[in-house]
């Protein structure tokens, strides 16, 4: 096979600057939100905490999943996902003002109220203060080891291969998917499903799930998109990379508009009070136009933009679905996280700003950061003249 | 040789970069009509031909849409209006429930649209007798060699100048293909007598066996297993309850409906006559009341119209008028005492019908009494 030609380029230092921007901006508006409305800052807090989850922990999903499956194609640009992973470092520090306003957010934390409610009682065991920062930590212990595990020892292969490298890391990856699975369902349960408390869905770690693999799945086609036409890849990812890209990107809007609407419908069917209120929450005042928007915005105009073929391989078309589906994922967390803060009506202002600009800005400045020094692509795998040029 | 008339000419290449190259330098001459087989799929072959996008997306799209409208408006149509029915409390077209057999119906008649569409469009699917079929071009592109075929048809086409071409790009076996005149001169003729024997009997043969089927296996055992059923039928002879032989249940002795008091003049029937006064008036809502419950529970003896002469008839003891000299005088008390209590072979009604329902009867036989035995005044 072509031996591989590769320069190593720096990244452009407008965008560090531009993540610094939107980084700076974002804490500004964060700070004055946690002066002026501590509690609806912290819900926003939530939103920024779960969306940087979603790209970090779904890029470590990512690079995963192609050990296990021994794809060949995503290995010329894996190394975007073990870049962008590092944003799961950012993950525990987002969490910190949550923790310090645990008793703004989860009505669980409320021992006076919980001991009168026999249903929170009973959840006590689970739902309690002590044992939910376990869980947390454990989780975000987890996060960095496997961080590790699959992505940081990867670096090293450039220099000096090893060469059962590829045989332990797919054992590696074996073992990471169910302890993925249970993470990101705990996450999933505990940051965003326990803010209604009395409120269950045994499809919530799933639904979580879909949106943080089609987010990180687009956060990935966007660098790989921009560093490709930019010629940081060296000679550059064929034309067959953007289709399955955009495949892809097709498949898991369908899988999230599946799971989405599963979990409704079994509701619906169903109709139990103690499960129909969550929806019917998301029902009153103008909340409806929000949960009809998600329906568009999440399903429909990605599935219309994605159905053409020519529309899965045309970078402008896929850059375009790509930020899209980036604010998807945030009209899906805030659809999940804010009916709690502000029942009757949905409310948007200034505040709910900044999570978009803080975690934008945290994945830029980690990029870059880390990106430094750092070849782009996996120059040491054996199977990256193969990857590079892939055919369907 | 002369008088056959050709097809095109083919050329057969050793490796899969030959073939490339070639269908790249057939096309930059400027040859549309030509096609490439080769033993498996070569990659980056569509491009080197330029072939445009192929249009079976559209068709999927069309099938699919066509899929998810009938399906949607099926729904809508049976279970909103011809047949509504309430199913676990939700609206007679619940959008919610017609989700899922839309997005089936949608995949459905999509794939099986498309795998139609390409063979019967595209592949031309009963036409079975290509030229290239039986040759030795055809032989060999399918177990180790890549051919190419440029075809007659196209305005490009000189059969030397195609053979030299070929040659000069490096074809190793040149061959000109003819069509089979056999098979140019056919004729489709559909009245043949084959064909038409054919369609006859296939028609017999399933009209007969879709007959058999519906009207005789139907109803054979094993698959008449689900009206088999082991149940017990209404108004059928069984010994399933007891020694009764009846298959329906009589509710026990004195067993009065919801909200009606007990009866304070059990075995009086004079004293009912002469005690119990109608609560009820006769208005057209009562009267409309009275009739349905009449032509309920009453009319299947006594007719609808009192006399007697009910469907029953001949079954039954024949229940007498109830427009006889003697039940217009008694009063209403009596009447409602009757269907209360019941009288001989008339059993009771108490347990089927509340007091209120029970007067109502009495007002619109009243109404039937009445309307056969009009008096003077009501005339005018
Ligand atoms: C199962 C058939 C049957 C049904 C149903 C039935 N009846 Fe009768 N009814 C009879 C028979 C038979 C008699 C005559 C009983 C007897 O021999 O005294 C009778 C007698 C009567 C009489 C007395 C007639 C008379 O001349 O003695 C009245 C009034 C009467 N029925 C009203 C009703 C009303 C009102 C209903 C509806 C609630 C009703 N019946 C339903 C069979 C029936």
């Amino acid at each position: 096979m072509t031996a591989i030609n590769y320069q190593r380029k720096e990244l452009p230092s407008i965008m560090l600057k531009t993540g610094v921007l939107l980084f700076l901006l974002g804490l500004i508006i964060a700070l004055l939100g946690y002066a002026i409305d501590h509690e609806r800052a912290a819900f926003n807090g939530v939103i920024l905490l779960m969306f940087v989850m979603s790209v970090g922990l779904g890029s470590l999903f990512l690079i995963g999943l192609e050990y296990l499956v021994g794809a060949d194609w995503s290995v010329s640009f894996r190394r975007i996902m073990e870049i962008l992973a590092i944003v799961v470092f950012a993950v525990p520090v987002f969490s910190l003002p949550l923790f310090a306003n645990l008793h703004t957010l989860f009505h669980w934390t409320h021992i006076e109220d919980v001991l009168k409610d026999p249903i929170l009682k009973n959840k006590m065991p689970y739902l309690n203060e002590m044992f939910f920062s376990i869980r947390s930590t454990v989780a975000f212990v987890l996060m960095f080891i496997f961080w590790w595990l699959l992505a940081g020892r990867s670096f090293g292969q450039d220099s000096s291969p090893r060469e059962d490298f590829r045989k332990v890391t797919v054992r590696i990856s074996a073992l990471f998917m169910p302890i993925f699975a249970i993470v990101l369902t705990i996450m999933a349960v505990d940051w965003l499903m326990s803010l209604e408390p009395h409120w269950f869905s045994t499809i919530f770690g799933v639904y979580y799930f879909a949106g943080t693999f089609s987010v990180a799945l687009a956060v990935v086609t966007l660098f790989a998109i921009y560093l490709n036409e930019n010629s940081y890849l060296g000679e550059g990812i064929g034309g067959d990379h953007y289709y399955n890209f955009g495949a892809l990107l097709f498949a898991f809007t369908n899988f999230w508009a599946y799971i989405a609407f599963s979990q409704f419908l079994l509701i619906w069917y169903a109709n139990l009070p103690e499960e129909t209120f969550w929806y019917l929450h998301r029902w009153e005042g103008s909340w409806a136009v929000v949960s009809i928007g998600i329906i568009i915005i999440h399903f429909i105009v990605p599935y219309a933009v994605l159905l053409p073929q020519p529309a899965k391989s045309d970078p402008k078309r896929l850059k375009f679905i790509a930020w899209w589906l980036v604010f998807a994922h945030f009209y899906d967390l805030y659809w999940l996280v804010m009916p709690t803060y502000s029942s009757g009506g949905a409310v948007f202002g200034w505040m709910e700003i900044y999570p978009v600009l803080i975690s934008l800005g945290t994945i830029l400045i980690l990029f870059y950061y880390f990106a430094k020094n750092k070849n782009l692509l996996p120059i040491g795998d054996p199977k990256l003249p193969k990857s590079i040029n892939f055919h369907l | 040789m002369k008088n056959k008339m050709i097809y095109g000419v083919t050329g057969i290449f050793d490796t899969p970069d030959e073939i490339i190259s070639a269908a790249k330098q057939v096309k930059a001459i400027g040859f549309e009509r030509f096609d490439v087989h080769t033993p498996y799929p070569i990659h980056g072959m569509p491009k080197a031909m330029k072939l445009g996008a192929s249009p079976l997306g559209y068709f999927a799209l069309v099938f699919g849409l066509t899929g998810a409208f009938a399906a949607f408006a099926l729904m809508t149509y049976l279970m909103g209006y011809n047949y509504p029915l309430i199913i676990s409390g939700k609206p007679f077209i619940p959008i919610p429930a017609f989700i899922p057999v839309t997005f089936e119906v949608t995949v459905l008649l999509a794939s099986v649209g498309t795998v139609l569409a390409m063979l019967f469009l595209l592949f031309k699917f009963p036409n079975n007798s290509h030229p290239l079929h039986d040759t030795e071009y055809i032989k060999r592109v399918s177990s180790d060699k890549f051919g190419i075929c440029i075809e007659a048809k196209d305005e490009k086409f000189r059969e030397d100048e195609v053979i030299e071409f070929l040659k000069s790009i490096g074809a190793k076996h040149v061959e000109v293909i003819y069509y089979d005149n056999e098979t140019l001169n056919f004729k489709v003729n559909i009245f043949e007598w084959k064909f038409v024997t054919f369609l006859v009997v296939s028609a017999l043969v399933v009209s007969g066996a879709t007959y058999i089927v519906l009207n005789k296996l139907m109803f054979a055992s094993p698959f008449n297993w689900m009206m088999e059923q082991n149940r017990i039928d209404a108004q059928v002879e069984s010994k399933f309850f007891g020694k009764d032989n009846f298959s329906m249940r009589v509710a026990p002795v004195g067993t009065v409906s919801r909200n009606s008091n007990q009866f304070k003049f059990s075995g009086q029937p004079e004293l009912a006559d002469a005690k119990l006064v109608n609560p009820l008036i006769p208005t057209e809502e009562n009267l409309r009341k009275g009739m349905k419950k009449y032509d309920i529970y009453c009319s299947p003896c006594h007719g609808y119209h009192g006399l007697g002469d009910a469907r029953l008839n001949g079954q039954f003891p024949n229940p007498p008028s109830l427009h006889s000299e003697k039940v217009r005088n008694w009063g209403d008390g009596h009447i409602f005492y009757v269907i209360t209590e019941g009288q001989n072979s008339m059993p009771s009604y108490s347990s089927q019908l509340t007091n209120e329902e029970k007067w109502a009867i009495v007002l619109y036989v009243r109404a039937l009494q009445r309307a056969m035995n009009a008096k003077e005044e009501d005339l005018k």
